[in-house]
């Protein structure tokens, strides 16, 4: 893909984010390879990736919040910011981040400040960006928010007098306090106990239709992404290996690698032995030219030394020299000469 | 019907909290709060529960690594509850631990052959070369692995360098806390399926603890459902998953997120529906 040939492309009015060719590398080492991605307004778009798949590297490059010395290539454009984000300065991203763009980070006790109360905190988020007219009206708005989460009466308390699901809820809150267009979740549930993400699941989704914001959902929990997402892209050694609604992706996979995780993620149907993906993850950066899973694909042949075209569409297809069976069409095809057998 | 693997009977541990006020001391954790369970030789037994809900306690008293406020845990026959330190050398022979997090639980600057072996020489056993290269052989590692460090592997590799060393002395009971929740789902099917081979081949009494229940659902033929620091259900696997009979099994169970539910139009909405109505 042409990314990085200038053509004045007009950022397309139906979507609410737009990656073009992103490429996210460290001096030598690419991380994230050419990753395309948009998501439209309210639209629920999940990441899944297992650990160095550049999943969470691809959320930090559109907030513009990557490690020094990790630099990214290509576009990302923002509904209703003139600029790209990509090269944006400071005080630029500074303006845009927890207004239009908003994320929650996995880890809750390391996104709030141990030494402020939640409640001016949450204030905090819509007053360094104007949203509220002045301190009380964001301290009404901020318990008004709280409420929202289900933690009425705990804009007083600190973080530490809170449990770890009580406190990704105040994330949360920060996050939707300004209403944001696009609201990033990386991982916001992994830390916490099944039932607390089942209610933390739920706030943010909430939080997301009351205010018709978009959601980009990244995690590596398959069951989660089908429970809340629309379409899913997944990743894999830093780039983006098949994408589609969700439903297709995980009842008719195509790419290899997809297939063999939703294998070995099955523990229910599955027999005594799991089906396994041989090999382990090679760490970031380490991943093999060409198709990045052939050093663990049975299917691999001389051919994925080169890097596999995209077939399909933008918004659903898969990168693969080796597609796994189309089931839908196999059905298909089945069905219809059953028909003409009759 | 042969003495049971592990028999725990009312189990009770209470943590002193430090003292916050000068007037009355501050009312004591209650970890455990009357646990009883009991292990069958060759069993292969799951413990599922929140954070917060015991089950490291449970484990940690049973391995002898922590002392009981009150009860009995019987190992084989012996009480372990009442024995001094230096008398539990059987016990630590026969009951071996993995634990979540590989990277922690091996020490960074010993070679992997000295990891392995390390269980060996504490216990006064020669640490032959050739046993370390038979260990690393059976979780499926190179003899080569022997001569580098952790930091060199990656995370499910660094977890079958645990479950080597956990073997190295011949354990009968095979203590495993959380061992695939720090793994990625691709690695994860690999160690389970390792750690379900080396149960079956070396007929061990396995202990499995997750928070997650639907891996020890895979792995364990029975399972204790702890919360608050009390088992609050146990019984067959698959039974338990199907018809949970207690409120707390039934919240954890519909709070699973599962593929097959999501796919069929389950919706958060569904999942905190669960969660409340019981």
């Amino acid at each position: 893909m042409s990314a990085l040939v200038e053509e004045p492309e007009v950022a397309e009015q139906s979507d609410v984010l737009a990656v073009r060719g992103l490429t996210v590398s460290v001096r030598d080492k690419v991380l994230v390879e050419d990753v395309d991605l948009t998501v439209g307004p309210g639209e629920r778009v999940g990441l899944i990736g297992e650990s160095g798949s550049g999943k969470s590297l691809t959320a930090l490059s559109v907030l513009g919040l990557l490690p020094e010395d990790v630099h990214a290539k290509g576009s990302v454009r923002l509904a209703g910011i003139d600029h790209d984000l990509i090269g944006a300065d400071e005080r630029q991203l500074a303006r845009i981040r927890g207004r239009d763009l908003a994320m929650v980070f996995q880890e809750p006790m390391t996104a709030l400040n141990p030494t402020m109360r939640v409640g001016d905190q949450i204030a905090e988020a819509m007053l360094i960006h104007r949203t509220v007219p002045n301190r009380r009206a964001a301290r009404t708005a901020a318990t008004a928010l709280l409420d929202r989460v289900q933690l009425p009466g705990v804009a007083r308390a600190y973080p530490h007098q809170l449990s770890g699901g009580q406190r990704q809820r105040v994330v949360v809150a920060i996050a939707l306090a300004n209403d944001p267009a696009l609201l990033i979740c990386d991982e916001p549930t992994t830390a916490l106990d099944v039932t607390v993400q089942a209610m933390v699941l739920d706030l943010i989704l909430q939080g997301v239709a009351a205010r018709e914001s978009a959601l980009l959902f990244i995690t590596h929990d398959l069951a989660v992404v089908a429970t809340i997402c629309q379409r899913v892209l997944v990743m894999y050694g830093g780039r983006v290996v098949e994408s589609g609604p969700v439903h297709e992706v995980f009842t008719n996979p195509r790419h290899r690698y997809t297939e063999g995780l939703l294998a070995a993620s099955d523990l229910d149907s599955a027999a005594h032995r799991l089906p396994t993906i041989p090999g382990n993850v090679p760490a970031a950066g380490n991943f093999p030219t060409g198709c990045v899973f052939r050093t663990r694909c049975a299917h691999a042949t001389d051919i994925c030394t080169t890097t596999p075209p995209w077939t399909g569409s933008a918004s659903s297809g898969f990168a693969c020299h080796h597609p796994a069976p189309d089931l839908v069409a196999l059905e298909t095809r089945r069905s219809s000469r059953e028909v003409a057998d009759d | 019907m042969t003495e049971p693997a592990i028999q725990v009977t009312d189990l009770v541990r209470d943590y002193p909290r430090p003292r916050t006020s000068l007037l009355r001391a501050s009312p004591p954790v209650h970890a455990l709060r009357g646990v009883s369970l009991e292990v069958q030789e060759g069993e292969r037994f799951g413990i599922v529960g929140e954070s917060g809900c015991g089950k490291s306690t449970l484990l940690r008293i049973i391995a002898a690594l922590d002392r009981a406020t009150s009860g009995q845990v019987v190992v084989e026959g012996t009480d372990i509850t009442r024995l001094p330190e230096r008398r539990l050398r059987f016990l630590r022979e026969n009951l071996q631990l993995v634990f979540q997090d590989p990277m922690s639980s091996l020490d960074p600057r010993m070679r992997v052959r000295d990891i392995i072996a390390e269980p060996l020489v504490v216990q006064g056993h020669p640490a032959s070369g050739e046993r370390v290269r038979e260990l690393l052989d059976a979780v499926g590692l190179s003899a080569d692995a022997g001569d580098r460090y952790p930091h060199q592997f990656s995370g499910g590799q660094r977890q079958r360098i645990s479950i080597a060393r956990a073997l190295a002395p011949r354990p009968r009971i095979l203590i495993a806390d959380e061992p695939v929740s720090a793994l990625d789902v691709s690695v994860r099917a690999q160690v389970l399926n390792l750690i379900s081979d080396l149960v079956d081949e070396l007929n061990l009494t396995l202990i499995f603890v997750s928070h997650d229940l639907s891996v020890v659902k895979h792995v364990c033929s029975r399972v204790a459902v702890m919360n608050a620091g009390q088992i609050v259900e146990t019984g067959p696997t698959a039974d338990v998953y199907a018809a949970p009979t207690h409120p707390y099994t039934r919240r954890l169970v519909s709070a699973i997120p599962t593929l097959q539910r999501a796919l069929s139009g389950a919706t958060t909405t569904d999942l905190v529906k669960g969660v409340l109505s019981t």
